[in-house]
């Protein structure tokens, strides 16, 4: 169908008309590409009475409560969840049953900064038709905009978020007198007290393999590494002032060994956080969470703050994390996958019960505004208002970073170049050129083509 | 009489040999079915290259000719045959003193002990990997806080200098055992004419072991280096384990198979891949030849 339509498109509008009229398969063939017809009321009421299977990959633990809220609402359709892996393997796992055109769940968990390496092999389905667009006012600005295509296309609807904030050891920051720096400079001044007190204790651990941690400080920034500027077109701009700048100061702090390079979530790591070598670890909005269940010997130390600014004064902050509830576009029964990915993230009880009982950080302002989340008070932070500072936090995330249509080698070359800069204390403007021209040559070969 | 017993034997050897067929007939269709076709389906996608913009192009030995000048492919070759050098004599000549040793029967409590030295190889190379990760951690790992107490200065065991010979070890550690079982066995098919023969001619247990066992351990010293060949050039499991400790240590193309995996299932790009993996076999068979041909003449 898609071959015929996109080489003659009398004989492609001729099979939509046919297909239209046996009933079934029209819907699908008039969304995939013209601006998107919307499903009418009656196909959806329709579609959720009718007895469906849906098969939902995802790594979120005890997700099954929340499913179970929607199958109470939709007794006719049944969700089966999968839990494939976390993160790249479960991509892995997806691209291999999308290639092999069969076992590709219905609707599956997606981090943001991997929408664009499905959309790219057509993988996703625009939920536009189902009426996604007007969800849009529920989600922080950001966040929406991190689920939306070049030309508008919705292609996932977002689960959780990981704003970026500094958790920093109240005791060790006392001791030597040390104030919270509100600014990279007066962090960097702090680094190098710190370590000249007790060269056992570094102020933050910049991992050398954590991508996602850099692509956040250098989100913070104003760094604009990717943009797509066409379906085949992509600026590549890994080295650009902003970026230069923050490798500049990092490889600056390594360089002088007042500033920690550990692999992170290694045991290695676990054991420095609970021993206090690191006073911050610069995290996302579910750090604190993670933290308070993985350094229980320090509990009670901690406290929450937003980032170091690059001007005093301003107030800026980057993304780490928090996936999206996307519906692959081969599902048989795309209306039901689209109001199972909508229900989850935007039904008043299934979102409270992720922020509350999985400890997700909510992409929605209700949530974010919602007293019985904001005023939670955890004891590993002292009675600290955690998540208020986490939620004031989310609004200072800028709304125009992009990620590349091919994620994995993207990080996979960072590790090799930046990474393998700060861990071997070289010149680490020299990694982020290299990282540059590592990406710009994988682009080129797999046919893009790239500006800078 | 000669007349007719001629079509009954033939009649009777073909029946046979149907029988014969019949009987590897499982293995012939699991053989084929899981080894040979995708062998020839990778094959078949090496000469092609598939790009994310522009679809799938049919490129001929476009994908072999990139291999044989990419320089990361080269350098893991290099990497694992540096590793195949150092570590399998090492390996081997552990073995064969265990194996040596146990047979002397003049070792105490030698089934335990055997049992001892062959449990790593049954210790799962993931679980081994993360263990021995586990003790050469730099900061907080038992070797290193024994180098503390001791005011010495830690080895970086998980460094670039240090990290071949601390996977050297982890393999030898696992597959020590497997290759002393594997000489034992053979020390004991040696008929005990021989040890007779030579107790006779008066040769203690050094000059036994010397003259009699070894000569006798050739045939099983030679398998034992061949799969050892194979498993060095294919090193994947202890540094795809090792590199999350070591993220920035072992790169994607630190052994050729771990660069093969990359680059199907990070890069995309399962032509080049195949092509990889051809190549790869292409340089595990001649350096097995090589080894066989070099031992085998230095008998001759």
């Amino acid at each position: 169908m898609t071959m015929l339509r996109l080489r003659w498109p009398a004989v492609a509008a001729a099979a939509t008309l046919f297909l239209a009229g046996c009933g079934g398969g029209g819907a699908d063939v008039q969304q995939a590409d013209k601006p998107p017809g919307a499903v009418s009321q009656a196909d959806i009421d329709k579609a959720m009475q009718t007895p469906t299977e849906l098969t939902f990959w995802t790594w979120v633990p005890d997700i099954q409560n929340e499913v179970a809220l929607f199958e109470k609402k939709y007794p006719a359709i049944n969700v089966n969840v999968v839990n494939a892996g976390q993160g790249e393997p479960q991509y892995t796992k997806l691209r291999t049953a999308l290639r092999a055109g069969s076992g590709a769940p219905d609707v599956v968990q997606i981090e943001f900064q991997y929408i664009p390496t499905f959309t790219i092999t057509d993988s996703l389905l625009d939920l536009r038709p189902y009426g996604a667009e007007a969800l849009k006012d529920q989600f922080v600005d950001w966040t929406w905009s991190q689920v939306t295509g070049r030309n508008g296309e919705v292609w996932g609807i977002p689960q959780d978020t990981g704003p970026m904030g500094m958790l920093y050891r109240k005791d060790i920051f006392d001791k030597h007198g040390i104030q919270p720096p509100k600014t990279w400079d007066e962090f960097a001044a702090a680094a190098r007290k710190l370590h000249a007190a007790d060269p056992e204790v570094y102020i933050t651990n910049l991992a050398s393999n954590q991508n996602g941690a850099w692509m956040g400080l250098a989100w913070q920034a104003g760094s604009k590494p990717f943009q797509m500027t066409a379906a085949d077109q992509i600026r590549v701009n890994a080295n650009d002032a902003a970026s230069k700048k923050l490798a500049n100061y990092w490889g600056g702090l390594v360089q002088e060994g007042v500033v920690a390079t550990d692999p992170d979530f290694t045991d290695q790591w676990y054991q420095a956080l609970n021993q206090g070598k690191y006073a911050t670890w610069l995290t996302a909005a579910w750090g604190p969470v993670f933290l308070s269940s993985n350094a229980e010997a320090t509990s009670g130390k901690w406290r929450a703050a937003p980032l170091p600014q690059w001007t005093a004064g301003e107030n800026n902050a980057g993304n780490w994390g928090g996936s999206t509830s996307a519906v692959i576009k081969t599902t048989k029964n795309p209306i039901a996958a689209a109001k199972f990915a909508e229900f989850l993230n935007t039904d008043p009880e299934s979102t409270r019960m992720m922020a509350i009982e999985q400890f997700l950080f909510p992409p929605t302002k209700a949530l974010l505004a919602d007293e019985s989340f904001v005023e939670q008070k955890p004891e590993f932070y002292g009675g600290q208002q955690v998540n208020e500072v986490f939620a004031r936090i989310s609004d200072t995330v800028s709304t125009d970073f992009g990620w590349p249509p091919f994620m994995d080698q993207t990080v996979s070359d960072w590790d090799e170049t930046v990474g393998k800069s700060l861990a071997d204390k070289t010149d680490v403007v020299a990694g982020l050129d290299q990282w540059q021209q590592r990406i710009t040559s994988y682009a080129e070969s797999q046919g893009f083509k790239v500006a800078q | 009489m000669s007349v007719t017993t001629a079509p009954r034997a033939r009649r009777a050897s073909a029946r046979r040999a149907a029988a014969g067929y019949l009987f590897i007939a499982p293995f012939m269709v699991v053989f084929v079915a899981m080894l040979v076709v995708p062998l020839l389906y990778a094959g078949y996608l090496s000469l092609f290259r598939e790009q994310l913009i522009g679809g799938t192009t049919f490129v001929g030995l476009d994908n072999y000719v990139r291999a044989l000048t990419d320089e990361r492919l080269l350098g893991g070759v290099l990497r694992v045959a540096e590793f195949f050098l150092i570590q399998v004599p090492l390996m081997l000549l552990l073995g064969l003193l265990f194996a040596l040793a146990l047979d002397s029967g003049m070792l105490w409590l030698s089934r335990f002990i055997r049992l001892g030295i062959f449990v790593p190889y049954a210790v799962p190379s993931v679980v081994a990997a993360l263990m021995w990760g586990y003790l050469y951690g730099p900061e907080f790992g038992p070797i290193a806080q024994l180098a503390g107490t001791l005011g010495l200065p830690a080895p970086n065991l998980l460094g670039g200098d240090l990290m071949l010979g601390s996977l050297a070890n982890i393999v030898t550690w696992e597959f020590a055992g497997y290759n002393m079982i594997i000489l034992y066995a053979a020390l004991r098919a040696i008929p005990s004419e021989l040890y007779e023969a030579a107790a006779v001619d008066g040769a203690g247990a050094w000059r036994t072991a010397w003259s009699v066992k070894i000569p006798a351990l050739r045939p099983a010293l030679m398998m034992a280096l061949i799969f050892s060949v194979i498993g060095s050039f294919q090193l994947f499991n202890e540094p795809q384990l090792m590199q999350r400790l070591a993220p920035n240590v072992i790169d994607n193309a630190y052994t050729p198979n771990l660069y093969a995996y990359s680059l199907a299932f990070t890069s995309q790009d399962l032509n080049y891949a195949a092509a990889v993996s051809f190549l790869l076999g292409v340089v595990i068979v001649v350096v097995s030849y090589t080894v066989q041909l070099a031992i085998t003449r230095r008998r001759t």
